[in-house]
C-alpha cells in the first residue's frame, strides 16, 4: 500500500456496544458483522463492515468494502427482507466506518461495481418494503465504500467528532486527481462546503437526521451507548412514519442545496409541457 | 443476448459513429425523427453554483441532457451525460437532473403511463469539485433507479470513449439491461487510481492491454456484466435499445442475483492475480449456474 492507513476499530466498537450482550450473531464472513437484537420493542438487524487481516482479497484487509463485503451485505439485508415479508419489518442499522472501496485488479475483474450495486439494491429494496434503514456514521464514510454501505438509509446519524469523515474520495487521492496539494484542498474546503472533510460542514448540507454531540466515539461509556440507542430508536420511529424514499434528506436542502430544489421544481413544470 | 458481429468494409463505411457525437446529438440520434424535446436545456441556465467559486467555467446544462421523445414509437426519456464537460462527472445540478427525471418517470409509470428510460453513461463518477454533493447525487440516482426499475426496465448504454467509472459504475450495474461497445470501459476504480492506491504491481495504468482486458466492453460482455455488445453505429445502438425494451423487465435483475454471485466468488482461487481470458471461461455470462 502506498498510502499508510491506520486500521480503525470504531465499526466493531459500536457494533458490539449497540447490539449488546444479548444479541444473536448471524453467521457471515469475518469482515461483515451481523447481529439481530431488540431495542425496547423494536427488532433491529445491525450490520458493520470491519477490517479482517485474513481477508482472501488482499486489497480489502483494512476495512475497505470489496466484493465479499458488497455481496454479503446484500445477502444479509435480503435475508431480513424475506424473513419479515409477512410480518413487521425490522429496522436495519448500518454502522459505518469504511475507509473506501477496495482498490484492486481482482475486484475490477470480478465486478466490484456489481457487488456495490447488489448491496445498494438490497438497502433500497428494504426501504421500499417498509423497513426503517438507518445509518450511524461512526468513522470514515468514503466514496464507493459509503455508497455500498450507508448511503441508502432514510435516516443518517453521525457523531460530531473529528474522526468522522464523509467524502467522495480520500484526501490524498482527491489531491492527486484534481492536481491540487492537500493544503490547497483544505483551503478550498473552507469556502466550498461540499468539499469539506469536516462533519460539521457536512451537516450543513442538510442530509443528516442528527449530529450526535458529546460522545466518546473511540471508547464509549455506558451512558453514551444508551444515548445513541435512544437516538436510533427515535430515528427508527421517524422513518416508520415517513416516506420510503430519500426525500427526508431534502428537508434541510434550502440553504446549501437550493440548486437541487430548483432543478426538481422546473423539471416537473417542463415534464408534460411539450 | 446479442453480440455485435464485425462489420464488413462496406458496412463500416456506411455506419454513422455514435461515439463521435456529443451528448445532445446522441439523444437526438436515438429519438424517432422529429420527436426530440430537451428539458432544462441551456436556455434554462441551470448551472453548477460550485464551479465558479473555484475558478472553473460552468456549463449551462451542467453536462446532462434530459430529452423526451419517442424511441421505436414509444414514449421515452433519455439522460445523456456529456463526457467532454468535466469528464461527465456528477455534480449537484447534473445529478439532480437525473434523479428528478427518474422520479418523474416513476410517477408516470405508477399512473399507468410507462416511459422508456435510457441512460447514456460517459462519466468518471463523482465531480470532485462538488465532492459530497456529487456523492449524495449518486446515492439519490441509485435509489430512484431501483424504485423505478420495479415498474419499467431502465436501459444503460456505455458507448465510449470516457467510459463509466466511480459511483456511476454502480448506477450502470443497477440498470435492467446494460449495452456496451468495444470502445467502452466499465469499472469502479479507474486504473490510475488503483495504481496510486495499491501500487503498480497491482495495476499498471500504462498497460493498455491490461486495461482493456479488465474494463473493456468485450470483456464485460463476455463475463456477463453487460448484456449486449454493439458496434459503434447509431442505427445498431438504437436497434439494440428497442430489442432490450422488447424483453420487458428481467425476471431477476443482475444486482438481485446474490446467491449466484456468492457461489461464483467462493469457487474462485484469488490467491494470485486473475487473467482476463481465464475469467471468460468460467461461464459467468450464462443466465443461471
Amino acid at each position: 500500500m502506498s498510502f499508510e492507513q491506520t486500521i480503525s476499530t470504531r465499526g466493531r466498537t459500536w457494533f458490539e456496544a449497540l447490539a449488546g450482550k444479548h444479541a444473536k450473531l448471524v453467521p457471515s464472513v469475518p469482515s461483515v458483522l451481523v447481529a439481530d437484537t431488540t431495542l425496547q420493542k423494536d427488532r433491529v438487524r445491525f450490520l458493520a463492515v470491519v477490517p479482517d487481516s485474513g481477508n482472501r482479497f488482499p486489497c480489502a484487509r483494512q476495512g475497505q468494502v470489496g466484493l465479499q463485503e458488497g455481496w454479503n451485505l446484500a445477502k444479509q439485508v435480503r435475508d431480513a427482507i424475506q424473513a419479515d415479508e409477512k410480518g413487521e419489518k425490522r429496522a436495519i442499522v448500518a454502522i459505518v466506518d469504511v475507509p473506501s472501496q477496495a482498490y484492486g485488479r481482482r475486484e475490477e475483474l470480478l465486478g466490484i461495481f456489481l457487488a456495490a450495486a447488489a448491496a445498494t439494491d438490497a438497502y433500497v429494496s428494504a426501504r421500499l418494503a417498509g423497513h426503517p434503514v438507518i445509518s450511524l456514521l461512526a468513522g470514515h464514510a468514503i466514496s464507493g465504500g459509503y455508497l455500498t454501505h450507508g448511503a441508502q438509509s432514510n435516516r443518517l446519524l453521525a457523531f460530531n467528532d473529528p474522526g468522522v469523515m464523509i467524502h467522495a474520495m480520500a484526501k490524498k487521492a482527491a489531491a492527486l486527481v484534481t492536481r491540487r496539494s492537500v493544503e490547497e484542498l483544505d483551503k478550498l474546503a473552507e469556502k466550498v462546503i461540499p468539499m469539506s472533510y469536516k462533519v460539521e460542514d457536512y451537516a450543513k448540507l442538510g442530509t443528516l437526521y442528527k449530529l450526535i454531540d458529546g460522545v466518546n466515539v473511540d471508547s464509549p461509556e455506558a451512558k453514551h451507548v444508551e444515548q445513541v440507542r435512544a437516538d436510533l430508536l427515535a430515528a427508527i420511529a421517524d422513518a416508520r412514519s415517513g416516506q420510503r424514499d430519500l426525500s427526508s434528506r431534502l428537508h434541510g436542502a434550502r440553504k446549501h442545496r437550493s440548486a437541487t430544489l430548483e432543478v426538481r421544481r422546473r423539471l416537473a413544470e417542463q415534464w408534460n409541457a411539450g | 443476448m446479442s453480440q455485435a458481429t464485425r462489420l464488413d468494409p462496406r458496412q463500416f463505411l456506411a455506419r454513422k459513429s455514435f461515439i463521435e457525437l456529443n451528448a445532445r446529438e446522441r439523444a437526438q440520434a436515438l429519438m424517432d425523427q422529429g420527436t426530440f424535446r430537451e428539458l432544462l436545456g441551456p436556455f434554462d441556465r441551470l448551472e453548477s453554483p460550485w464551479l465558479p467559486m473555484q475558478g472553473v467555467v460552468p456549463q449551462a446544462d451542467d453536462g446532462v441532457i434530459v430529452a423526451r421523445g419517442r424511441i421505436g414509437g414509444k414514449d421515452s426519456v433519455i439522460l445523456a451525460i456529456e463526457g467532454k464537460f468535466q469528464g461527465g462527472s456528477a455534480g449537484e445540478v447534473s445529478g439532480a437532473k437525473m434523479t428528478a427525471t427518474l422520479d418523474l418517470a416513476h410517477e408516470d409509470a405508477t399512473r399507468g403511463r410507462p416511459v422508456q428510460v435510457v441512460l447514456l453513461l460517459e462519466t468518471g463518477g463523482v465531480r470532485l469539485q462538488e465532492a459530497n454533493l456529487g456523492l449524495e447525487a449518486i446515492a439519490e440516482i441509485n435509489s430512484s433507479l431501483v424504485a423505478l426499475r420495479q415498474h419499467v426496465p431502465v436501459i444503460g448504454v456505455i458507448a465510449g470513449m470516457v467510459g463509466c467509472f466511480g459511483g456511476m459504475s454502480i448506477t450502470a450495474s443497477l440498470c435492467s439491461y446494460l449495452i456496451m461497445t468495444r470502445e467502452a470501459r466499465l469499472g469502479l476504480n479507474g486504473p490510475e487510481v488503483i495504481e496510486e492506491m495499491s501500487g503498480i504491481e497491482e495495476f499498471d495504468a500504462r498497460d493498455r492491454q491490461l486495461i482493456w482486458g479488465v474494463n473493456g466492453g468485450e470483456q464485460r460482455h463476455a463475463t456477463g456484466f453487460a448484456d449486449d455488445l454493439v458496434e459503434d453505429d447509431v442505427e445498431a445502438i438504437k436497434k439494440c435499445i428497442i430489442e432490450a425494451f422488447g424483453r420487458g423487465l428481467p425476471s431477476k435483475h443482475r444486482s438481485e442475483r446474490v446467491d449466484d454471485y456468492l457461489k461464483r466468488l467462493a469457487a474462485i482461487d484469488v490467491s494470485h492475480q486473475l487473467e482476463s481470458g481465464a475469467l471468460r471461461k468460467l461461464g459467468w455470462k450464462e443466465e443461471s449456474l
